[in-house]
């Protein structure tokens, strides 16, 4: 692997860990997700992350694996999809979460239930670092 | 300004369909001049025809056009047929070919141009498939004769997922980044409110009964020309899609169109007017031309 993709990873993995803080400025992303209480796995393909929603909120975001630790939807995507994802102004084909699964950059997967009924809130919450993203030169 | 009224009415007009007559909403500006060219406007899938609302209140183009859009039966203003009893809607080809075909004929347009978007620009290739001398010229936005499905249409209409909000969200990742915000949200609002399972029942035209792959060959742009435009955001019916469609049709004008996405009129309206006015332009001259040739 390059050093500048391995800089890649390393910018996505941090980029995902300061999720749950940037979601707690953004109130009324929250709200939109009051009753929702789910675990879910999110974040890079190699490099996903355990989340804990209780009440919209990120509680919980650990690196993955943990032993025997359960989920109920998984969302992973390739290093250069979220680096591309969270450009300020996406290319095309590369601006959403589905168009990242139709081009065969991100898997979706397990019960879905969660993720449809909140879906915009997952795109939205997913596309926080976009005002924050850099990637290590 | 408070107190300002926009110039298009709206009005409806008995259309039989089926045997069966339906209500349909329509909106219209431009009728003054005896000479405009009738340009009627279908919505997309799920929505309804104030995705228009920019195009319709255009002055410079209801100086040549008489712009009409008008809500499918069950969409918008239009609502289900009396004859309807819950029964699951679901849109077909032939069905969605009589209702245009019909409406243009209830109104008496003589030699309309059709623009309809994404459903209704795979609509468009099937009217200038089998009905081309009916038309000036037909418009296709983001129109092909077939594309690859991204999502499984069940989630759109059942009980326990909100339908206003899973068709909103869905489509959301259509629009191009760039569009402004208040136009986005108002693309999202028609999906927010359309009726259970109505998205769901267009998109049956879509996925499973509209496939014209293998018959788009048979249109002929010298008896009704074809426009095609696709925004480079649309990642539902994609710029390959469409040029991989006109490949196959002598004739068919292609552009791509810049910072734009699934819904061109509504997710912002400027930027589509910069792709639709020379489009529109050409169709007026060519029809200038034709008149001038017929009085030769």
């Amino acid at each position: 692997m390059s050093s500048a993709s391995n800089a890649t990873d390393a910018a996505v993995i941090k980029a995902f860990a300061a999720i749950p803080a940037l979601l707690e400025q953004a109130p009324a992303l929250i709200v939109r997700a009051r009753f929702l209480d789910c675990e879910c796995l999110l974040g890079p393909t190699g490099h996903p992350f355990h989340a804990s929603i209780r009440s919209g909120r990120i509680v919980e975001l650990a690196p993955a694996p943990v032993l025997m630790r359960s989920w109920r939807f998984a969302y992973r995507a390739s290093p250069a999809a979220w680096a591309a994802y969270w450009q300020s102004e996406p290319r095309p084909g590369w601006h959403d979460l589905l168009a990242l699964t139709k081009r065969g950059e991100a898997m979706l997967e397990g019960d879905l239930h969660p993720f449809m009924t909140h879906l915009q809130y997952f795109k939205d919450v997913l596309a926080l670092p976009r005002d924050h993203f850099a990637v290590a030169s | 300004m408070s107190g300002y009224i926009e110039p298009m009415v709206g009005r409806y007009v008995h259309v039989d369909i089926g045997g069966e007559t339906h209500r349909i909403y329509f909106e219209e500006n431009g009728q003054g001049n005896s000479e405009a060219i009738p340009l009627v406007c279908l919505h997309t899938a799920g929505s309804d025809a104030r995705q228009w609302r920019h195009l319709l209140a255009d002055e410079e183009f209801a100086k040549s056009f008489r712009i009409i859009a008008f809500d499918m039966p069950w969409h918008g203003k239009s609502n289900p047929p009396a004859s309807w009893n819950g029964e699951e809607y679901q849109l077909t080809t032939a069905r969605y070919t009589e209702t245009i075909r019909a409406f243009c004929r209830a109104l008496k347009l003589e030699k309309p141009v059709v623009m309809g978007c994404s459903i209704g620009g795979r609509i468009v290739l099937n009217l200038a498939i089998d009905h081309a001398a009916e038309f000036r010229a037909l418009i296709g936005l983001e129109a092909a004769d077939f594309q690859a499905p991204w999502y499984d249409t069940t989630w759109l209409n059942r009980p326990d997922v909100h339908g206003g909000e899973v068709c909103a969200a869905l489509v959301s990742g259509l629009i191009a980044p760039q569009s402004p915000d208040v136009t986005r949200t108002e693309t999202l609002w028609g999906y927010k409110q359309g009726g259970p399972g109505v998205f769901k029942g267009d998109l049956y035209f879509y996925r499973a009964d509209g496939d014209l792959r293998g018959r788009v060959d048979a249109i002929n742009t010298k008896v009704c020309p074809l426009f095609l435009l696709t925004g480079e955001y649309d990642f539902s019916c994609t710029p390959e899609d469409t040029k991989r469609t006109a490949a196959g049709i002598a004739g068919a004008s292609v552009t791509i169109m810049e910072q734009l996405g699934h819904f061109p009129m509504s997710e912002n309206p400027e930027q589509f007017r910069r792709y639709i006015s020379p489009v529109l332009g050409e169709i007026l001259n060519q029809s200038k031309q034709s008149r001038q040739g017929v009085q030769v």
